[in-house]
């Protein structure tokens, strides 16, 4: 048994590379994901919307721990070996596109009808009317909670490492087993994950404010 | 793909899937319920309490929510018991989701209580109200109809998350899942099985949440 050290601390934030790294991708997959959700939730399309309705609503009703355990264990059976940064990639960037398309969803339906009965007046066709008239507007009202999810996808990584992705946890895990310190190394890691975490709530919070204001003239 | 699913020795042992389920339930329903008495007794300090006890407020909120539920089990679990506050798994993971959701319900309990117009109070001062029938009557229902569907959904949340708790080996219905894992080896079908049990609670108590709201706490209709 050793005691904790500076050499502890710099082990978690290299750690802490790829729990960042994890969070980008799976932010970026949500993003693509969760825009093709939203879109499909607004198309007014039957098969489309009940598809990607069922979707969000069994990712949003199941926990993510189980998400990842069935990428992590189902995904063998399909035929093909998988590690844990990619079970942890998919099981995130699908509950990602879940919530991601709940949120833009509801950003693009609170566009006022006038604007797409305008659109349509005009004579633009879906495609030119979502990417001129409606997503330009939705995109303002979406800023804020978009960064306000990036906190929740940040801290959803941490449950990659009971799947024994190392990240943050993980090595905060590896490093109590080692000196049997865990008031000290569990602060650490909290304090890493609201380093991290913070900043990005209060841009978040800021931009609400901001929304707000320029909204209530 | 020659996989063979296999899901007869997950289905035989319903009774413990069933015990599982309804350890999740009892643990989230206590969670919720001590969670709401910390969120209140929050709300109130940070909506009227002095300075101190503001800032003290603030900073659990802060804290609680720029980290993962995960780490915050692993301070009540493995952490407090070194400053020798020790306490079984169950009791860790109940005080975990409780703290949790304390800090995620203080700021919906603050907006509902903020979403009253200081007018309406005022008015009923002027229609000759007394001050438990003004809050009965003009303050609780339009602050719970502001701050119900957050915290039902919250509750739902809470739920979801408490699988992780069986990480730390407390009961709960993912560590059902992960006994019958290490007795049958057929993961995946235990898994998808305990996946869809979440699911239909989810769905139940968002219907249930949508009938209360409905039924009780919308206005009558006016037509």
């Amino acid at each position: 048994m050793r005691t904790f050290g500076l050499g502890d601390v710099w082990f978690i934030l290299q750690a802490a590379q790829w729990t960042v790294l994890l969070s980008l991708v799976a932010f970026i997959g949500g993003a693509i994901g969760g825009l093709a959700i939203a879109l499909s939730r607004t198309s007014g399309n039957v098969v489309l919307v009940r598809l990607s309705t069922a979707f969000t609503q069994v990712f949003q009703g199941t926990p993510l721990l189980m998400q990842l355990f069935l990428a992590f264990f189902g995904a063998p059976i399909l035929g093909f070996e998988v590690s844990p940064w990619l079970a942890a990639s998919i099981a995130l960037i699908l509950n990602t596109s879940a919530f991601l398309g709940e949120i833009w969803r509801g950003c693009i339906q609170a566009i006022p009808k006038g604007q797409w009965e305008a659109a349509y007046a005009l004579g633009l066709n879906y495609v030119p009317r979502m990417r001129l008239v409606v997503l330009p507007q939705a995109w303002q009202i979406a800023l804020p909670p978009t960064v306000g999810y990036l906190v929740q996808v940040l801290k959803g990584t941490s449950l990659a490492a009971i799947i024994g992705f190392t990240e943050i946890t993980r090595a905060g895990q590896i490093i109590n087993n080692a000196t049997f310190q865990p008031l000290i190394v569990f602060s650490v890691v909290g304090a890493i994950y609201f380093a991290l975490c913070w900043p990005l709530s209060l841009l978040a919070g800021r931009m609400e404010r901001q929304l707000k204001l320029a909204t209530t003239r | 793909m020659n996989y063979q699913f296999e899901f007869g020795a997950v289905f035989a042992a319903w009774p413990l899937l069933l015990k599982g389920t309804l350890m999740t339930l009892e643990l989230s329903l206590s969670a919720t319920v001590l969670g709401l008495i910390v969120a209140i007794a929050c709300a109130w300090g940070k909506t009227s309490g002095p300075l101190p006890v503001r800032l003290v407020v603030n900073a659990y909120i802060e804290l609680i929510r720029n980290t993962p539920f995960l780490v915050q089990l692993f301070f009540f679990f493995f952490a407090l018991p070194a400053i020798g506050l020790r306490w079984s798994p169950h009791t860790a993971a109940l005080i975990a989701m409780v703290v949790n959701l304390g800090a995620y319900a203080t700021e919906i309990i603050r907006a509902g209580i903020e979403s009253i117009p200081k007018g309406q109070i005022e008015a009923g001062l002027a229609l000759n109200l007394k001050a438990h029938q003004i809050f009965r009557l003009v303050v609780l229902k339009p602050a719970l109809r502001a701050i119900f569907p957050a915290l039902s959904s919250q509750f739902i949340l809470l739920m979801l998350t408490s699988s992780v708790v069986s990480v730390i080996s407390a009961d709960d219905l993912t560590s059902v899942a992960a006994n019958l894992q290490s007795r049958t080896f057929r993961s995946f079908e235990i898994y998808i099985v305990v996946t869809a049990i979440y699911l239909s609670l989810a769905l139940i108590f968002s219907f249930i949440f949508r009938t209360i709201e409905r039924r009780s706490l919308s206005y009558p209709d006016r037509r």
